[in-house]
């Protein structure tokens, strides 16, 4: 018997301009092939771009994604920059400084947020309890620097909008310092847990070859020993005066993915310690007011990869082109391959391994192919994911 | 062998004009009918990373830049091609290469009408089903 099963995620997603809708072919239990479509919210944020003046793009930006809402509007006034001819000539120190801290501080929340939905699907749910409730923390970081649990709107052409108060430093150590011991807890629920190694292991493999040639970048990329990182590749911020490791894996896995992740969370805490600790005194804008014309790139490392923007400016105060490019542009078209030869209960952590959105899953239906009848829906998904998890417990005695 | 040393050898009489306006980025212009031997070099020669391409309408016909991330050395190559005719705007798709260029050819024929000859499934990938057809959002003729 075969069914269609129609995979709808959205209806926003918080990464791109849209959300997605994922068709699986399956075959009894077995993926066969698998249809992407996009497009359902496009909101034309390039063209509004390009309506915007260049001081008003960040907010505009930022609100492509709730997620890395520092990933956006942080490549954007580096394409700026880079028609000055780069961050570095025109960011006063402790701009540069409090770029790093904002920006690592939005990867740990947004890996966290990944790691306790991933918990979820497979049926940890005490993985994803525990994983949000150590993000809270990273979150009221968040609002006490900036006003904002998400959309900090901190970064602005030439500097930062607002300081790191003298007052703030204390309590954010003190967060990092209470964040470390969680990591250590994550950490070791994973990487010895037999059935999480059983449930992820050798599932939802992209291959070297593979992200190369899907041109796949971030957490999944190295998690295929691809390494890149542009934090490394092509420093901002401070990324080149501290010390912190790419975190590489072979396997390409799912399981790789979250080891990739887990650990790239402790080199976040590391590099927002020694951020804070130079932190030198000083002016945090340089107040630009005239863009000069020419073509710029900018891009940083999103918590989900290369986040790429390009600007073109004719010297008035608006772009004329207003390029974006989100990672799970690349990313999610590659779940054509590591979603396919797979089974119905993996398709979902499979599809989640890249870190797209997540409020989409509980919108994921299986429709019977010849009558269009609803049969599964988000949560039976859900269920047959969790129990694959439950059998495995009972098979290995856990 | 420097990175942008060994692409002009390779390109060599390819290259029309070469730019590098900050120390991490290179832009250079080919002739549209030189992009997939180009792209080929750059990905599969040179092990370039494609990241992605922006297309846009300007005075002088539709321009597509194609952006290449040397991650070693953290340099993007950007590739400069420009195509004239507006009326009936073509080019061979860079897809049958590698299928991560896929999505962003079907984006840049929606949004400014490029058609992408020898693209595996050139249809619609942002845009509603119901967009009028020759109405491109991304042109600078558009009314919005």
């Amino acid at each position: 018997m075969s069914h269609k099963v129609i995979v709808p995620i959205g209806p926003y997603h918080p990464l791109q301009e849209e959300p997605e809708f994922f068709q699986l072919y399956v075959e009894g239990e077995k993926v066969v092939d698998i249809d992407i479509i996009i497009g359902y919210n496009h909101r034309g944020i390039e063209k509004l771009a390009e309506s915007k003046h260049f001081d008003q793009v960040p907010y505009l930006v930022e609100r492509i994604c709730g997620i890395c809402s520092s990933s956006h509007p942080y490549a954007y006034v580096l394409a700026v920059e880079d028609l000055f001819g780069g961050e570095k000539n025109v960011v006063p120190e402790r701009a540069l400084y409090i770029r790093t801290i904002i920006d690592e501080l939005q990867r740990i929340h947004s890996h966290l947020l990944w790691l306790g939905l991933a918990g979820h699907f497979i049926g940890y749910n005490t993985v994803w309890m525990w994983a949000w409730k150590y993000r809270e923390p990273v979150l009221d970081c968040f609002e006490m620097v900036t006003g904002n649990r998400n959309n900090y709107a901190m970064y602005k052409v030439g500097g930062v909008r607002r300081d790191i108060k003298d007052e703030d430093i204390p309590v954010l150590k003190k967060t990092l310092d209470e964040l470390v011991p969680a990591l250590d807890m994550f950490k070791g629920a994973v990487m010895d847990d037999p059935v999480i190694q059983a449930r992820l292991k050798k599932i939802g493999v992209l291959t070297r070859q593979q992200v190369i040639d899907w041109c796949v970048v971030g957490p999944t990329a190295r998690a295929s020993g691809v390494n890149i990182d542009i934090r490394r590749d092509e420093p901002y911020g401070v990324a080149d005066r501290i010390d912190w490791n790419v975190i590489v894996e072979k396997e390409g896995d799912i399981f790789a993915k979250t080891v990739v992740r887990i650990m790239e969370m402790y080199e976040s805490v590391s590099m927002i310690r020694q951020s804070l600790e130079k932190l030198p005194r000083g002016e945090i804008d340089s107040n630009i007011k005239d863009i000069p014309p020419g073509e710029g790139i900018g891009r940083v490392e999103a918590p989900r990869g290369e986040c790429i923007h390009y600007i073109k400016s004719d010297g008035t105060n608006r772009p004329i082109r207003h390029k974006i490019r989100a990672p799970s542009f690349m990313n999610v078209a590659s779940d054509k391959v590591a979603a396919v030869g797979g089974t119905i209960s993996d398709a979902t952590i499979t599809l989640a391994a890249v870190d797209p959105c997540y409020c989409c899953t509980e919108r994921v239906t299986v429709l019977e192919k010849s009558t269009n009848k609803k049969i599964l829906n988000g949560w039976d998904l859900i269920r047959l994911s969790q129990e694959k998890t439950q059998k495995l417990k009972e098979g290995l005695g856990v | 062998m420097e990175t942008r040393d060994k692409i002009k050898e390779r390109l060599g009489g390819k290259i029309l004009v070469w730019q590098e306006n900050s120390p991490r980025r290179v832009w250079f212009s080919i002739k549209k009918e030189d992009i997939v031997e180009t792209v080929r070099i750059l990905f599969r020669e040179i092990g370039c990373r494609f990241s992605i391409a922006t297309g846009q309408d300007t005075p002088e016909g539709l321009e597509i830049l194609y952006h290449f991330s040397f991650d070693k050395k953290g340099v993007i190559f950007s590739v400069r091609v420009l195509i004239d005719d507006k009326l009936h705007p073509e080019i061979d798709s860079i897809a049958p290469l590698f299928p991560g260029a896929e999505w962003i050819e079907r984006e840049m024929w929606e949004m400014l009408g490029i058609k992408f000859k020898g693209h595996p499934n050139l249809k619609r990938l942002l845009l509603a089903d119901d967009w009028p057809e020759g109405n491109y959002p991304l042109r600078q003729n558009h009314e919005s």
